[in-house]
């Protein structure tokens, strides 16, 4: 079959690989009918996640039909034939983390579990296509894909809706939802959320639905800041605004009660000196990741805030503002995504229409074209905000 | 030479327990184990592989059997590296199933033998009981051990680094690892 594998740094390449095979009883093959390019597989293309060998097959965000299961796959669960969206992280249901709905901490599903505990500590749980540390699994950019415990792991569609309207229960959809979800939201608040890319497109969404009374993004691209504000939201060109000043005068000289980082490790800065300073400490590897939003959603939240952050990071941050975060009572919460605990919930406010998640979709590629996808992605040319490509 | 590790396993102590009295299934998840046969009523006959492609081969005998609680074994005369383990199963706080505490005693013999061994075991040795111990952990939640492309051949992960990459295995590779 044909599958978009990572090739070095920088390269991602579609060639032929073998189809994939049943390996565990409980795996599932799933003949993929639309897979999407996420700003976490920027971060595997860019080389900054350890672990990435030549040849895996990239790509976690995916859905399709049913076309083999395993002789331990409950049938009363999951039979050929189904169409399924599949969650990025593969849980068991079985162990503590999955239990306390802790699904992408899993304890059971990622073979390179050791490697994993050097780097955080704990173990996380296996991931598709998302390097050797999160187990090795072969991604979803592909014709094919082996699904693991497939009797507990994905969402079976039953009703028409399409698969661009279903597409994203894989993955960004909950993470924006989870990273609305951890603020708490009440009455009244006001949610800033660095990135306006498709997850944060989703964290502004999920805001509003929980109650959120003002949005606002904060970015520097601007077809990204002019979808945020079709949609009503506030917005902040970092390029061009001091955000903590920006955010005061929005918000009475409070701050903003919550902030999202649905930016991550590989942030840019408005400020050339600080943003020179961090690029290159990254680029000798004295700090692994680049964590401006997380400064400034701790510097600009009020006092009693949350913070809540599903942009992704690797490792190691440099100048994390403890004093601030400390003195003023804020609250740090984070996470991969528990998507299995989201899928079933936001797919009732999909088909209630309360969420729209076509609404970012700006480029829809066949599998071949994949690269050029991550290129218009990683690039931001063409007003590229998701790509959504189709074996 | 002591290894020791611990894991939790939301399970029963007593499930826990009599998985582990079979101790002909160690070897589906104890990465250097090949065999556990039991000889007869206490005693067992175990086949590990070690460095170079070879094996090693002894006899062992149940030195404590307390059903939900406690396991012990002791390799017997003519081991050419004596060794002895227990395993406990302690009833995890909050009903979170049940702790399991593993310790391994090696006697390492001195000369080539000693210094192979000690290789064979590389700078940590507790890892490989800890893997070992996760992969217990596996088949008692989810019925057996989890393989990925990259690790596919399930208990050797560990040793397989750099891994396959992460894409679907060939016809030939597949018959190897589910060997």
């Amino acid at each position: 079959m044909k599958a978009n594998c990572w090739i070095r740094p920088n390269e991602v390449e579609v060639t032929d690989v073998p189809d994939p095979k049943i390996l565990n009883s409980r795996d599932a093959i799933v003949k993929i009918t639309s897979t999407a390019i996420c700003g976490s597989d920027l971060h595997l293309l860019d080389g900054y996640v350890p672990t990435m060998q030549q040849g895996d097959v990239m790509g976690h965000e995916f859905m399709g039909e049913v076309v083999e299961v395993g002789s331990g796959v409950d049938r009363d669960r999951l039979r050929v034939g189904d169409r399924v969206v599949v969650p990025f992280p593969i849980g068991c249901g079985a162990c503590a983390a999955c239990r306390s709905q802790l699904w992408s901490c899993c304890e059971n599903t990622n073979p390179n579990a050791g490697v994993a505990e050097k780097m955080f500590g704990h173990p996380v749980a296996g991931i598709y296509g998302y390097s050797h540390l999160t187990g090795g699994f072969a991604g979803g950019q592909a014709e094919y894909a082996r699904v693991v415990l497939a009797d507990v792991n994905p969402l079976k569609i039953e009703s028409d809706l399409t698969d661009e309207q279903v597409l994203f229960l894989s993955d960004i959809l909950p993470t924006g939802y989870m990273g609305a979800e951890m603020c708490e939201i009440t009455d009244g608040d006001v949610v800033a959320v660095w990135g306006a890319g498709p997850v944060g497109q989703f964290a502004m969404d999920s805001a509003r639905v929980l109650g959120a009374a003002k949005v606002i993004a904060i970015d520097d691209v601007p077809y990204r800041l002019a979808m945020a504000a079709a949609q009503g939201y506030e917005t902040i060109d970092f390029s061009d605004t001091d955000v903590r000043s920006a955010l005061l005068a929005l918000t009475g000289g409070r701050g903003p009660d919550k902030c999202i980082d649905a930016v991550g490790m590989e942030a840019t800065h408005g400020a050339a000196h600080v943003d020179l300073y961090d690029r290159a400490k990254q680029a000798v590897r004295s700090e692994t990741d680049r964590p401006h939003a997380l400064r400034q959603a701790i510097m600009s939240c009020r006092s009693g805030g949350i913070v809540s952050v599903i942009g992704v990071y690797g490792g190691f941050v440099d100048k994390f503002p403890a004093g601030s975060w400390m003195n003023r009572s804020l609250t740090l919460r984070t996470g991969q995504c528990h998507v299995q605990r989201y899928m079933r919930p936001l797919l009732e406010r999909i088909e209630r229409g309360e969420i729209d998640p076509t609404r970012v979709i700006t480029h829809r590629l066949p599998l071949s074209e994949t690269p050029h996808g991550y290129d218009l992605f990683k690039n931001k040319r063409e007003g590229c905000e998701k790509v959504v490509v189709s074996p | 030479m002591e290894l020791t590790s611990t894991t939790t396993v939301t399970r029963p102590p007593e499930e826990v327990y009599a998985f582990w009295r079979r101790l002909d299934r160690l070897p589906t998840f104890m990465a250097h184990l090949d065999e556990v046969r039991t000889t007869d009523g206490r005693r067992t006959h175990w086949t590990a592989s070690a460095p170079f492609g070879r094996s090693v081969e002894w006899d062992a005998e149940t030195t404590e059997d307390v059903p939900g609680e406690r396991i012990a074994w002791r390799s017997l005369d003519g081991a050419a590296v004596p060794n002895s383990g227990q395993v406990r199963f302690v009833p995890a706080p909050g009903g979170r199933g049940t702790e399991v505490y593993v310790l391994l005693s090696y006697e390492m013999p001195g000369g080539a033998l000693g210094k192979a061994a000690a290789t064979y075991f590389g700078e940590e040795p507790s890892q490989q009981l800890d893997d070992d111990l996760r992969r217990f952990k596996q088949v008692l939640e989810t019925g057996e051990v989890i393989r990925s492309d990259g690790a596919p051949r399930g208990k050797q992960a560990r040793g397989e680094f750099p891994q396959h990459p992460a894409q679907p295995l060939t016809d030939e590779e597949f018959t190897e690892a589910l060997a």
